[in-house]
């Protein structure tokens, strides 16, 4: 039965309070791609994900014509490509890069994740070579994104790989310094990363997922927002969390429906509902605002982390219920460019580098999408990774960082990649060496998992 | 097979009889219709029958779309899944 108030809620949030599926994404193994003759490796690659994804775009704008709900993002994941450089004779990664943006120019979908490795116990085969070949691959490409696991909680933190990855990140974003060192926001550092994560630039199919599989990322910070700015006066905390709930059950659904519809659709295996608040540089579609509408001044006060661990936690509930299987990240994320109310806290000073760290402990991902002066040195961006990594290896939680040296540019300045990526101010950053901790390597131990406190 | 139909916007001489007169001629049959005015805003939702339809819904709503531009209004032509969806457990 239809009710006439359900209908114009839902038309609303769509128009108003930019609701929408933030991606599409297919999931596709090339692990059947491997071959000694690296090119013979890449037609594979490219021929396996233009016969499997040739009809995703197509598909996905004619639900989202059919039923009314945008669809903003399509996108691919791939099984981590050093998995593929192993078995290949002194292959060139950038050729397998090359090969994916292809693929992805050809099948029209706007990023391809998986130049990825997973390096946190050590390097195998290809792994070195394919961080050592990212800047690079992502300044010669469009579309490929780059994520590098160097750290887990059952296998704590690999100190060499956190050194490398510091080095690399810069690298990148000098390697596309003409271009906003765009480079370094599509390269992404994880601990704990999830194998079904359908957001970039971290996507990449793991290699306990099916061949092929479409998981759903959904959006709504603005209609969460709305709903709180709408209801939530004079309410007390737990009651603001339950509003939460029933709206990240709307949106979740949502996406829940798009993805059996495009599954069904294409006949490929529905994999996850990943239950996430992604924020756009749009007005009002804001974690950061939604914060505020809790009842704080400015995002990045004290009352931040409070405020959003419960954001977080009543998103999850909310969404669970919505939904038949739940991955990728599933949290509010809190990249500061991509996010209207964030810039507008970090440009104040309000929200700082610190206060971003321990805001990535009680929700998903990390430091994200932070821009970072550009003369910050390696060993700094590794001690970040290393502090970023640490978080999520002891709470048992996903952790990422994404941050872009701004070559050539310091504190004051901004940098502006552009569409969702948003633009951001340099952030300052403690500049005091923990070079000597860094040249150390080896590993951080894996964590004690009882006698918690 | 259901739709529905959903037009928000100022409220002005005609506008039933343009969405119904563009339904009979794409031949979705109207089967429910409920309107409202608050405060100047005029919202009408039409469930309809699409089965002989002489188009896909996509193509309805893009249709539809372009009578709302005309009409200076937001109309929507969708099927009904996501607010059953949205609002139903």
């Amino acid at each position: 039965m239809l009710n006439t108030n359900d209908i114009l809620e839902s038309i609303r949030m769509i128009s108003d309070e930019n609701l929408d599926v933030r991606t599409v994404t297919m999931g596709i193994s090339l692990l059947d791609c491997a071959d000694p003759d690296p090119k013979k490796a890449c037609e594979k690659i490219y021929n396996k994900i233009t016969t499997k994804a040739k009809d995703l775009v197509s598909t996905a704008e004619k639900i989202s014509a059919t039923y009314g709900i945008p669809i903003v993002n399509k996108r691919i994941s791939v099984t981590p490509i050093a998995m593929l450089l192993g078995c290949a004779e002194n292959p060139d990664p950038v050729e397998y890069a090359i090969a994916l943006d292809r693929a992805a120019k050809a099948v029209g979908v706007n990023f391809i994740g998986g130049f990825s490795a997973l390096v946190h116990k050590g390097f195998s085969a290809g792994d070195r070579a394919l961080i050592e070949a990212i800047p690079e691959a992502l300044a010669k490409t469009d579309f490929v994104c780059s994520s590098i696991n160097i750290g887990s909680t059952k296998s704590g933190i690999n100190m060499d790989a956190v050194k490398l990855m510091g080095e690399i990140v810069r690298k990148t974003a000098e390697a596309t310094a003409d271009n906003q060192c765009m480079g370094a926001a599509k390269l992404v550092v994880f601990c704990n990363a999830p194998e079904d994560n359908p957001f970039m630039a971290g996507a990449f199919h793991g290699p306990g997922e099916p061949d092929c599989v479409i998981h759903v990322g959904v959006s709504g910070p603005g209609a969460v927002r709305a709903a709180l700015a709408k209801n939530a006066k004079g309410l007390a905390t737990d009651e603001v969390a339950e509003l939460i709930k029933r709206t990240a059950f709307k949106i979740t659904r949502m996406g829940q429906l798009v993805g059996n519809l495009v599954s069904k659709e294409l006949g490929i295996p529905f994999g996850i509902v990943d239950l996430s608040l992604a924020p756009t540089p749009a007005i009002g579609d804001s974690v950061a605002n939604i914060l505020e509408e809790i009842g704080l001044d400015t995002c990045g006060g004290c009352g931040t982390t409070a405020a959003l661990a419960m954001l977080n936690d009543a998103v999850k509930k909310g969404g669970v219920m919505a939904s038949n299987h739940v991955g990728g990240l599933s949290g509010a994320f809190i990249p500061v460019s991509e996010d209207d109310g964030m810039i507008k806290a970090a440009e104040c000073g309000c929200l700082t580098l610190e206060k971003l760290e321990a805001m990535t402990a009680v929700c998903s991902v990390g430091i994200d999408m932070v821009v970072v002066p550009g003369d910050t040195p390696a060993a700094v961006i590794s001690g970040l990774i290393a502090d970023e990594a640490a978080i999520g290896m002891v709470n048992s939680k996903t952790t990422a960082v994404r941050v872009i040296p701004a070559i050539g540019k310091t504190v004051g300045d901004t940098l502006d990649f552009g569409g969702l990526l948003g633009y951001g101010p340099v952030m300052p950053i403690n500049m005091t060496s923990p070079q000597v901790f860094i040249d150390r390597g080896g590993r951080i131990p894996a964590p004690m998992q009882a006698l918690k406190n | 097979m259901k739709a529905v139909i959903t037009v928000i916007g100022k409220d002005r001489v005609g506008i039933l009889a343009r969405v119904s007169g563009a339904c009979a001629e794409h031949n979705v049959n109207v089967l429910e219709v409920t309107q409202n005015i608050l405060q100047g805003l005029f919202s009408m939702i039409m469930v309809v029958d699409v089965t002989n339809a002489d188009m896909e819904i996509d193509q309805l709503a893009s249709v539809f779309g372009k009578l709302g531009e005309e009409l200076g209004m937001d109309i929507r032509f969708t099927r009904t899944e996501l607010y059953e969806a949205m609002h139903h457990i």
